[in-house]
């Protein structure tokens, strides 16, 4: 993974490896947490959304063991510079993984309560295209994070400006649906949370990213990024239609 | 490597204690310092790193004219002192050495009492004019040696009787009592057990508020501790010098790299 020569301590490097591998495949089950939970949202599949519920234990229990596995890393082999960055950053991403894994619970749970109700024109469609856009984003930074690749971890962070954009727009839509009529309350608000959550989970998925170039150059990325998910703070996209 | 930008630094721009310019040192045809130029700060500790023959110690040596005592050994270009080059006919090499003190890797006590180890110095230059002020000389450096409490009970025992790490500190206690302005220590851990170990650093950081010290250490932990500066070296060439917290996160070059990370560089 790195263009660095080997350890000396060949136990190191395996270390190292071991600890990157196990981030790819907690990756790897987080980005499959995005689609089933949105899947089964559009196709109103509760039995995939318990899937989803039950899988997030595993995810969990990976967090726990990757960082248990960092500490040993740290304790034993002391690391320095661009190794001290590879366990970091491990830490950094499982966490915003586990983050990822509870927002898809959360999804599948309200999955569940959706489907005993009257489904809202298209809106499950919107949402899971912007969970897949979400899940190439995730999938897109963990190969930059496998090739070191800091142009494609940029594009990753620009391509989060999308979702947000997607989230104003399915916020402007459960509005002009809650007025319409009012008994589409119950199920909008349902739905403006999971749009809400998948929103977070580009923010966090725009986190490895920038844990990424990190990795990759040893500094943070420079720049404020700029969000664009406006509705807390722009009154126009609050008011009334 | 020197185009290279350094981070800006986090110490406290202290002056410049020792500069050396274009410094190159030659054991006979064997070209063993190439090229380095640096300037060490005052109040400061500076770490040389790098894996064995790359002429750290070398290095080290040139500052305070340890070389001269080698006849195979020629080193070039200007290392000054405050300014002043200490390679010039002028100075002599004995005051010199009581302005850049050194400890060296195997504690070394003169086969004397733990009060004569210490007034040595001070004695042959001159610095007490009664037995008084000697005395009281030898309980100050003591006591920066950070080992007075352990021995001023017998102070006339003989040096050697001590264990390694109080020995090691027993020669630190000999250096500093000449009032040094520059410490020079040759690898001064490498013998001494952990606990030992952490009393002799802790002390360094203490002389830093006095003297700037130059350590040369093969732990890199060591230098990660206990150091501001860090340069490393790697055959004959001074690859990388900037503070310690760079060096340690994000070095320059990828030799430091190599060599901090514990690969084959």
């Amino acid at each position: 993974m790195s263009d660095l020569k080997h350890h000396i301590a060949t136990a190191f490097d395996r270390d190292l490896e071991g600890i990157q591998a196990q981030i790819l495949k907690m990756g790897g089950l987080v980005e499959a947490a995005i689609h089933d939970a949105a899947k089964s949202l559009e196709t109103r599949d509760e039995e995939l959304a318990e899937q989803v519920r039950t899988g997030d234990l595993a995810i969990d229990a990976m967090e726990e063991s990757l960082n248990e596995e960092a500490a040993r890393v740290i304790a034993l082999r002391q690391p320095a510079a661009s190794d001290l960055r590879v366990v970091l950053s491990v830490m950094r991403m499982s966490a915003n993984l586990e983050r990822i894994g509870d927002l898809s619970k959360n999804m599948a749970k309200r999955t569940t309560v959706l489907a005993q109700m009257t489904q809202i024109n298209g809106s499950t469609t919107a949402l899971r295209r912007m969970a897949r856009d979400v899940e190439m984003m995730l999938k897109d930074a963990l190969d930059a994070y496998i090739k070191r690749d800091e142009a494609l971890a940029r594009d990753v962070i620009e391509r989060d400006a999308d979702v947000d954009q997607m989230y104003n727009t399915l916020f402007r839509e459960f509005l002009t649906f809650m007025l319409e009529d009012p008994r589409n309350i119950t199920s909008c608000m349902h739905l403006h949370f999971i749009a809400k959550n998948i929103e977070r989970m580009g923010d966090h998925v725009t986190a490895i990213a920038e844990q990424v170039i990190f990795l990759a150059t040893g500094e943070k990325p420079e720049g404020v990024r700029v969000k664009e998910d406006r509705t807390s703070s722009d009154p126009a996209l609050s008011a009334d239609l | 490597m020197y185009d290279a930008p350094l981070r800006k630094t986090d110490v406290e721009a202290n002056e410049i204690k020792i500069s050396a310019k274009d410094v190159q040192v030659y054991y006979g045809d064997n070209h063993a310092i190439k090229d380095v130029s640096v300037e060490l700060q005052d109040k400061t500790v500076t770490a040389f790193i790098g894996p064995s023959g790359c002429g750290k110690s070398t290095f080290l040596r040139c500052l305070n004219r340890m070389n001269d005592t080698i006849d195979i050994c020629r080193v070039e270009g200007l290392i000054s002192l405050d300014g002043e080059d200490i390679y010039d006919k002028r100075v002599d090499p004995v005051q010199l050495r009581a302005k850049v003190g050194m400890v060296f890797q195997k504690a070394n006590p003169f086969p004397k009492s733990i009060y004569d180890n210490v007034a040595y110095g001070p004695r042959i230059h001159g610095l007490a004019k009664n037995k008084a002020e000697l005395d009281e000389i030898v309980e100050k450096a003591l006591r920066r040696g950070a080992i007075w409490d352990e021995v001023k009970d017998r102070l006339h025992a003989p040096g050697t009787g001590l264990s390694g790490g109080q020995q090691q500190r027993l020669c630190i206690a000999r250096a500093v009592a000449t009032e040094p302005e520059v410490l020079l220590m040759d690898e001064p851990c490498s013998a001494l057990d952990p606990i030992a170990t952490a009393q002799v650093e802790e002390l360094i950081d203490e002389l830093r508020t006095k003297y700037s010290v130059v350590i040369v250490t093969h732990s890199m932990q060591q230098a990660a501790r206990v150091s501001q500066k860090t340069a490393f070296f790697h055959l004959g060439n001074l690859v990388e010098y900037g503070e310690t917290s760079q060096i340690f996160t994000n070095p320059v070059d990828s030799r430091t790299e190599s060599y901090i990370t514990g690969r084959i560089g």
